[in-house]
């Protein structure tokens, strides 16, 4: 067992975990922040996607050990305060989630995407968001509701 | 801890200390309404009558509606509130939703028995078998208020009616909230069974049938949505499972004290077809699985090569003798006899797997003196709405308490409940300290419940005139139960049709998949009419008209897909349209789909799809199309991706890196 410090959510966090565990255990299990979904553990589903320093990560196969203390991790429920970020208030909008599984995964990297650009196409849109699946089939209302972020977000930022 | 669980039962109740609780009872029961206040009334009550509490209304308007089924993205948070809701007339914008206790007998609609009840959300069933209890449940809570203003204002019943969450007096123009009857809240001595003609007139509905936000989407955009794998209690161990890739092969365990040495590791438990382990964290769990050195037995399943069963599935269609017989109209023997011409064709579909995005788990309590539990599962509830907990514990039903969890996708794999017998032995050998079983995706796929691989082989007979007079269908598949549903041309003007299963057997464990047998049978079906229309030099849509001659409602979902795919006109080079029909559980659907191949690669791209379906009674539009986008993204994935496979009765896939 070894001591790690993360800043998550804008919060210094002190967790005690073996060397090697996933920051997705550490998040979910030792922390509570269950938001953040276990889909494949692998990297291939995009379920655990979180932000470190605002970028897109599979959280399940980054190690606790390799965060440092510096970096600037968010998840979901460090979107926003109220559940209110022109992404989420776009996803209510479109009503795209089914079983709602996946959606936390998507929404956090709908943001990065909007982050980096804040206007995309319909081809971006697909090819970014191309990793994070949906079993329940939502790909269209998650484009619609990037699409319809996308026009929100000249008045927001 | 962090998290807070939803639950409804007697103990919240109880603790409650405002608002009033008005049990309904089924049919027949007297009505009461308890203030939360007075909390010996209210167990007494409760210990006294098996009462029904779908509602619970509060002095500040505030209206709580219990959800009987399961929430997997379906929208019966929703819908079922919804009903009810227009039924009692309440203000939509002061509901709140939460599951109901999961008591059958109480909440349950009309089960497989006359007289049965059961909660079950699976075979497309919520809405349909929900429906009239929702709206009669809601009717009897609005008569409760009607009675109580009557008594309260001492006018006659007769004089009043409501309005959107208020009892108006027509006469006197007296209004009053139903937040604002609580204090006063009475009940009547015995409650009507409403008629047909005394709940709303359809016209007249407000909330069914209008674009209303689901309930719960809220809480799965702001992570804050609770699945059962989300669920951490104090002192909570975690279990894994190691099933291995041979269903039904028994494990022997080599390294049993090296694991048990391992950091962690609270105990072994060895199951007949998997090692389970036991650990204070996860990760611990999870290492240890990695570490287990098993010898596993042979079973049922070796030998079987999935990919090369087809020639013996062939074999077993030619045989003269037949298998079981699942529809006979007609004489479908004659008409191949007197046909002037015959078509026959076979398809060939694979495993599939079912994928829902939440692996399997679950979370059990076992008390310390073993007689009773408390699970929290994301579960399709079943015709066992104790999930086999009972069993394994050797306790009664009621001594088992079941908080259900929102669904990571379910699409029939979770009306099975290995994932929770599993966890309760486990919850049983720590008990009291709760256990959370965690299925990793590689489990989740190798230890899967499929749809089973099948061969369709079909047999289509036409008069002179081009007309079909004979259709035969042959299913060579394990389980016929599974496999033939969907085989049934109840829809189409054939005059002689016949339907068998014939069986193969090969030990792989299957299950329902989005209804199942109705992909790879209305996928045969259609490609073969499909197959006859082109023959004929007939257009498919126009042979399709002919064949739902005798079924008007069907025929509306063609003309409208027709209609808005613009079918008769002109298309781009290098695209077609194709059209395909079906019915599921009484919703008729037309699909037509516009796509184009690569020659030389074989991919198909699907550039638009129009689907129009006849649902009956619709209550959440929205919902409705977006349950048919997502099933088309299925099924497509499901035709041209998906591929489960056995060699040597093992299986090849393991996560998402190769499947699809």
């Amino acid at each position: 067992m070894a001591t790690f410090t993360l800043d998550i959510n804008n919060k210094k966090q002190q967790v005690e975990v073996a060397q090697g565990t996933s920051l997705l255990w550490v998040l979910r299990e030792h922390l509570g922040l269950t938001g953040t979904k276990y889909g494949c553990g692998i990297a291939q589903c995009g379920a655990c996607t979180i932000h470190i320093d605002g970028s897109p990560v599979r959280a399940c196969t980054l190690s606790v050990e390799n965060v440092v203390a510096s970096q600037k991790i968010t998840t979901i429920e460090g979107l926003s305060e109220k559940g209110d970020h022109p992404v989420q208030k776009a996803w209510i909008e479109a009503q795209a989630p089914q079983c709602g599984y996946c959606q936390s995964g998507q929404i956090m990297q709908a943001v990065a995407l909007l982050e980096s650009n804040p206007h995309p196409t319909r081809e971006e849109i697909k090819t970014y968001m191309n990793g994070v699946l949906c079993r329940c089939g939502t790909y269209m209302r998650i484009v619609k509701a990037i699409e319809l972020a996308a026009d929100d977000k000249l008045a927001n930022t | 801890m962090s998290t807070t669980i939803q639950m409804i039962n007697r103990r919240q109740f109880l603790k409650s200390s405002s608002g009033v609780a008005l049990f309904i009872g089924i049919s027949g029961m007297l009505p009461i309404a308890i203030s939360c206040k007075n909390k010996e009334e209210v167990q007494a009550q409760l210990e006294k009558h098996p009462l029904t509490a779908w509602v619970r209304l509060s002095e500040d308007g505030q209206i709580i509606i219990y959800n009987p089924a399961a929430e997997m993205g379906q929208g019966s948070m929703t819908s079922l509130p919804v009903v009810f809701a227009e039924e009692m007339d309440a203000d939509w914008s002061m509901v709140r939703v939460e599951f109901s206790p999961q008591e059958p007998e109480i909440y349950g609609s009309e089960g497989w028995q006359p007289g049965s009840k059961i909660m079950l959300s699976a075979g497309s069933r919520v809405t349909k078998s929900n429906y009239t209890v929702m709206r009669q449940a809601g009717a009897q809570a609005r008569y409760v208020l009607l009675f109580t203003a009557s008594k309260h204002w001492n006018v006659p019943l007769v004089d009043l009616n409501t309005e959107n969450g208020f009892v108006i007096n027509g006469k006197s123009n007296d209004k009053i909230s139903y937040g604002a009857l609580v204090p006063y809240l009475q009940v009547p001595s015995t409650l009507p069974d409403f008629t047909e003609e005394q709940l709303k007139n359809p016209k007249d509905f407000r909330l069914i049938g209008k674009v209303i936000p689901r309930y719960e989407i809220p809480a799965k955009v702001n992570g804050t949505a609770q699945f059962a794998g989300d669920i951490r209690l104090p002192n909570m161990l975690y279990g894994v499972l190691e099933r291995g890739n041979l269903h039904g092969a028994k494990p022997t365990l080599q390294n049993e004290s090296e694991i048990l040495a391992m950091e962690g590791i609270q105990k072994i438990i060895p199951y007949d077809y998997a090692i389970g382990i036991l650990a204070t964290t996860l990760e611990q769990a999870l290492s240890a699985k990695k570490q287990l050195k098993i010898d596993w037995s042979t079973s049922a399943a070796t030998g079987f090569n999935s990919q090369e069963i087809y020639p013996a599935y062939e074999k077993i269609a030619s045989q003269s003798k037949r298998g079981e017989e699942i529809v006979n109209i007609g004489n479908v023997e004659q008409a191949f006899r007197k046909a002037a011409k015959t078509y026959t064709a076979d398809f060939k579909n694979d495993y599939v797997y079912h994928a829902q995005m939440e692996p399997l788990n679950s979370v059990v309590q076992v008390a310390e003196d073993l007689k009773s539990a408390e699970v929290w599962v994301g579960s399709q509830q079943g015709g066992d709405t104790k999930l086999g907990v009972p069993d394994v514990l050797g306790i009664p039903p009621e001594a088992v308490n079941v908080h259900l969890q929102y669904l990571g996708g379910g699409f029939g794999r979770r009306t099975m409940t290995d994932f929770v017998t599993e966890c309760a032995v486990l919850a049983k050998e720590m008990a009291p300290r709760p256990v959370k079983l965690l299925w990793t995706r590689e489990d989740d796929v190798t230890y899967g419940a499929f749809r089973p691989l099948s061969l369709q082989r079909l047999k289509a007979s036409t008069d002179a005139q081009g007309n079909i007079t004979g259709f035969s269908h042959c299913v060579v598949a394990e389980n016929g139960n599974l496999a033939t549903s969907g085989i049934h041309n109840a829809y189409y003007d054939i005059p002689n049709q016949f339907a068998e299963w014939r069986e193969a057997s090969h030990g792989i464990r299957l299950k329902h998949w989005r209804a199942v047998g109705h992909g790879p049978n209305k996928f045969a079906i259609e490609c073969l009419i499909d197959d006859i229309a082109r023959d004929q030099k007939m257009d498919p849509v126009a042979l399709r008209r002919k064949l739902m001659v005798q079924a008007p409602r069907a025929l509306a979902t063609l003309e409208k897909a027709v209609e808005m795919s613009k079918w008769d006109a002109p298309i781009e080079t290098g695209r077609a349209k194709g059209v395909a029909f079906l019915e599921r559980s009484g919703t008729l659907s037309t699909g037509i789909c516009e796509l184009s191949v690569d020659r030389t690669t074989g991919k198909i791209k699907v550039h638009r799809f129009w689907s129009a379906i006849d649902a009956g009674v619709i209550v959440q539009p929205d919902n409705v199309i977006a349950q048919m986008e997502g099933g088309i993204v299925m099924g497509m994935s499901s035709v041209l991706k998906e591929q489960i496979t056995m060699v040597d009765g093992k299986v090849q896939q393991t996560n998402f890196d190769n499947y699809p």
